[in-house]
């Protein structure tokens, strides 16, 4: 597989900073949200590359989350939403009519903001995804991939005697973790985080913060925050979105320390969002 | 004076009370300017002492009304026994029911002997007296309290926390009313049912096989020993609650799911009360349709297949109850459906589940407490209800498990034993109180666990 199917972003986009990365994992081209007459997302062009993290950051309603959700198609279950223009995964259109949602999720793993895990037990939360999937021909392999997962999300010396009781019955913060080891479980390409840690106290946020540095080694990871800090902490590439429009992509350090554009630059440094 | 006239006296009394209640902490306090200066609103002071002249009043009223008959027969009856031998017990009941005639006017006077006709002019006589005295009592403890609470009101009356907390007593009552009667329900159940078991033997209720309740009324009489076996009927029972439930569990929880994932918000606003309806057909109707339609119908199909199907079926009343019940079961399954929260269901999408994966191993199993209170409801439902076994199941107590003979009822055989003229101390009786404990006590159980099991699911997701 190669990008060469993308075609290269087309002269006169409004971003400023270098959208496009070598060997992208996603790469998206003019890409417009629609939610009703709400136009969400406008002509938005970026690249996300392997073994990166890149994070989304903007005031409320800017379009981040709205954005990532295009990443995996989960604005196809609200009725409403109309996504246009090109969402390529490894080169390959994710809106082909030959590819089938379920595929591409089983690429594209999803945190939210709050710990959702199942009304199941430790093990079966994990073992879910692996299971529709057909991932593991017995349960000898099951067991190792829930382990190895429970193991990466670094929940496992928390859990390990007590996998057979429910996930709700853990904190939230390692209810969030199950979540993460969920999502690794079936072995993604690309994970998406969605304000993670909103819904966490501090020391669990640091505890998935480091988790995400660990994972990115493995996994492209694209996570949108509201706070800044943990952008500048956690993320190689940053992307400031304001009201829809991508304004402004680069590198963490230089978006944080030298912004080009005047609407990052007065939302990094405080004066609205 | 009859009592509508003096209830009438009271509303109009209360409502004096009230305009009566708030001149007066308008005049304590000085007039219109400074009602500022009273504690409460002039209308508190009014509603204040409107509630305290009606409480009495009502008080009054009610116990009056509620005694009245019982004394005023007990002083004719005290008059009618003056000056003769003591009158045995029974000729004396039968003199009062005469009484009670000739008063009602159900019987001319003519017709009955001398004392009692007597006696019934002095009742009519003395009841006048009591209607008069009823409306001087009630009134002037009425006006009573009005004055008392007059006499009170000055700007630092609290009226307004005085109101409110007979409102809030007032409120309490109502809602004692309501459990009160249920507990004397129950106490009037469970003291028949102990008279029932100081005859017949709890073994044999609870574990004789043969029920056969018509009792001998005269010694010499044949075949009618009495035999109170109820395993028969809690069979019966079973039977038709198990044909109910497994008509209704799958269509209730597949239309439930279907209305609650699948169906467009449009069909899910038309269709879901249409389902409702079917919770209000009366019951007498769904009878009539087992009896003339499901019945024969039923029974040309089994000889079709060389069966043989009893007019009157456990099957027929079974079907019919579990389309009665499918409301019960979808519209709590819906419920409980659409509460599971959305993040559930991304989160399941999200890892590539399709939508029939979601529904079976996230939804569902979300949903499940409910939907198993949803289904305990309807099971005690069914196994309470009466109108559509009394009319599609037959009487014949066979102990069967073959839906396609006549089974019986608990509830059938409480309407049969007290259906017509009854002695109250026959275990024939008695036995319908028994039957009526097992009932309530089952349903009883069955609705705590129902209610328990969806209090504990609501509490997760909230």
């Amino acid at each position: 597989m190669s990008d060469k199917a993308v075609p290269p972003v087309r002269e006169g986009i409004r971003t400023i900073g270098q959208v496009t990365v070598p060997e992208p994992v996603f790469a998206c081209r003019d890409v417009n949200v629609h939610y009703g007459d709400k136009h969400a997302i406008k002509d938005v062009n970026i690249d996300i590359g392997r073994a990166e993290v890149l994070a989304m950051i903007g005031p409320s309603g800017c379009g981040k989350s709205t954005f990532l959700r295009c990443l995996n198609r989960m604005n196809d279950t609200i009725e409403s939403a109309r996504v246009t223009g090109l969402i390529a995964l490894d080169g390959q259109d994710i809106h082909d009519k030959r590819r089938d949602v379920v595929q591409l999720r089983a690429r594209v793993g999803m945190v939210f903001q709050k710990p959702n895990p199942f009304p199941k037990s430790i093990y079966e939360n994990v073992a879910y995804g692996p299971r529709i999937h057909g991932l593991a021909a017995d349960r000898g392999e099951l067991d190792e991939i829930v382990n190895v997962s429970l193991r990466r999300a670094g929940l496992w010396e928390e859990v390990k005697d007590r996998l057979n009781n429910p996930g709700t019955s853990l904190s939230g913060g390692q209810q969030q973790r199950l979540c993460i080891a969920r999502a690794i479980a079936v072995n993604p390409d690309v994970i998406l985080m969605d304000e993670p840690c909103s819904a966490l106290d501090p020391i669990a946020t640091a505890r998935i913060e480091d988790l995400i540095d660990e994972l990115r080694e493995s996994y492209a990871i694209c996570i949108v925050t509201h706070s800044m800090q943990q952008a500048a902490r956690v993320s190689q590439r940053t992307a400031y979105f304001h009201l829809g429009d991508l304004i402004e992509v680069g590198e963490t350090k230089k978006i944080f320390t030298n912004p080009q554009a005047k609407l990052t630059e007065d939302y990094i440094t405080g004066r609205f969002g | 004076m009859s009592p509508s006239i003096v209830l009438l006296l009271i509303v109009a009394l209360a409502v004096l009370a009230f305009q009566v209640g708030k001149a007066r902490a308008i005049a304590v306090v000085g007039g219109h300017r400074e009602v500022r200066n009273l504690h409460s609103l002039p209308g508190h002071y009014g509603l204040l002492t409107a509630m305290w002249c009606a409480i009495p009043a009502l008080f009054v009223f009610v116990a009056w009304v509620a005694f009245q008959d019982n004394v005023l027969t007990r002083l004719v009856t005290a008059q009618l026994a003056e000056g003769q031998q003591p009158i045995p017990a029974a000729q004396m009941s039968l003199m009062l029911n005469d009484l009670r005639n000739v008063v009602a006017g159900s019987l001319p006077a003519s017709s009955v002997t001398e004392p009692v006709r007597l006696a019934a002019a002095e009742f009519v006589r003395l009841k006048r007296i009591a209607g008069f005295s009823l409306a001087g009592v009630a009134l002037g403890a009425g006006i009573l309290a009005l004055l008392w609470v007059r006499a009170r009101i000055r700007p630092d009356l609290r009226a307004r926390n005085e109101y409110e907390r007979l409102v809030e007593w007032a409120l309490f009552a109502c809602s004692a009313v309501a459990v009160l009667t249920t507990v004397g329900i129950v106490l009037s159940i469970v003291f028949e049912a102990g008279r029932f078991f100081s005859i017949v033997p709890f073994t044999e209720f609870f574990f004789g096989t043969n029920w056969s309740p018509q009792m001998a009324i005269r010694a010499d009489q044949i075949g009618s020993s009495g035999a109170f076996g109820a395993v028969p009927l809690f069979v019966g029972t079973l039977l038709i609650s198990l044909v109910a439930m497994v008509v209704a569990v799958p269509l209730g929880l597949f239309s439930a799911i279907y209305l609650a994932e699948y169906a467009a918000p449009k069909l899910r606003r038309v269709v879901k009360p249409l389902l409702e309806v079917l919770a209000g057909v009366p019951t007498v109707v769904y009878g009539f349709f087992a009896v003339t339609t499901i019945g024969p119908m039923l029974r040309t199909i089994g000889e079709s297949m060389g069966l043989t199907v009893a007019g009157e079926s456990a099957l027929a009343a079974g079907l019919v109850m579990g389309i009665m019940i499918i409301p019960f079961v979808s519209s709590l399954a819906d419920d409980m459906i659409t509460a599971v929260p959305q993040s559930l269901r991304d989160g399941a999408y999200a890892l590539g589940a399709t939508r029939s994966e979601t529904i079976r191993q996230v939804v569902l199993r979300a949903a499940l407490p409910g939907i198993v209170g949803g289904i305990l409801l309807a099971v005690s439902r069914a196994i309470g209800e009466t109108m559509i076994v009394v009319m599609a199941a037959g009487l014949a107590a066979n102990m069967t498990f073959n839906p396609l003979e006549a089974v019986t009822t608990v509830t059938v055989q409480i309407v049969t034993l007290l259906v017509g003229d009854q002695e109250f101390d026959s275990p024939k009786t008695l036995a319908a109180f028994a039957l009526g404990l097992m009932l309530f006590l089952v349903t009883l159980l069955l609705n705590v666990i129902a209610l328990y099991v969806v209090r504990k699911y609501r509490e997760q997701y909230e």
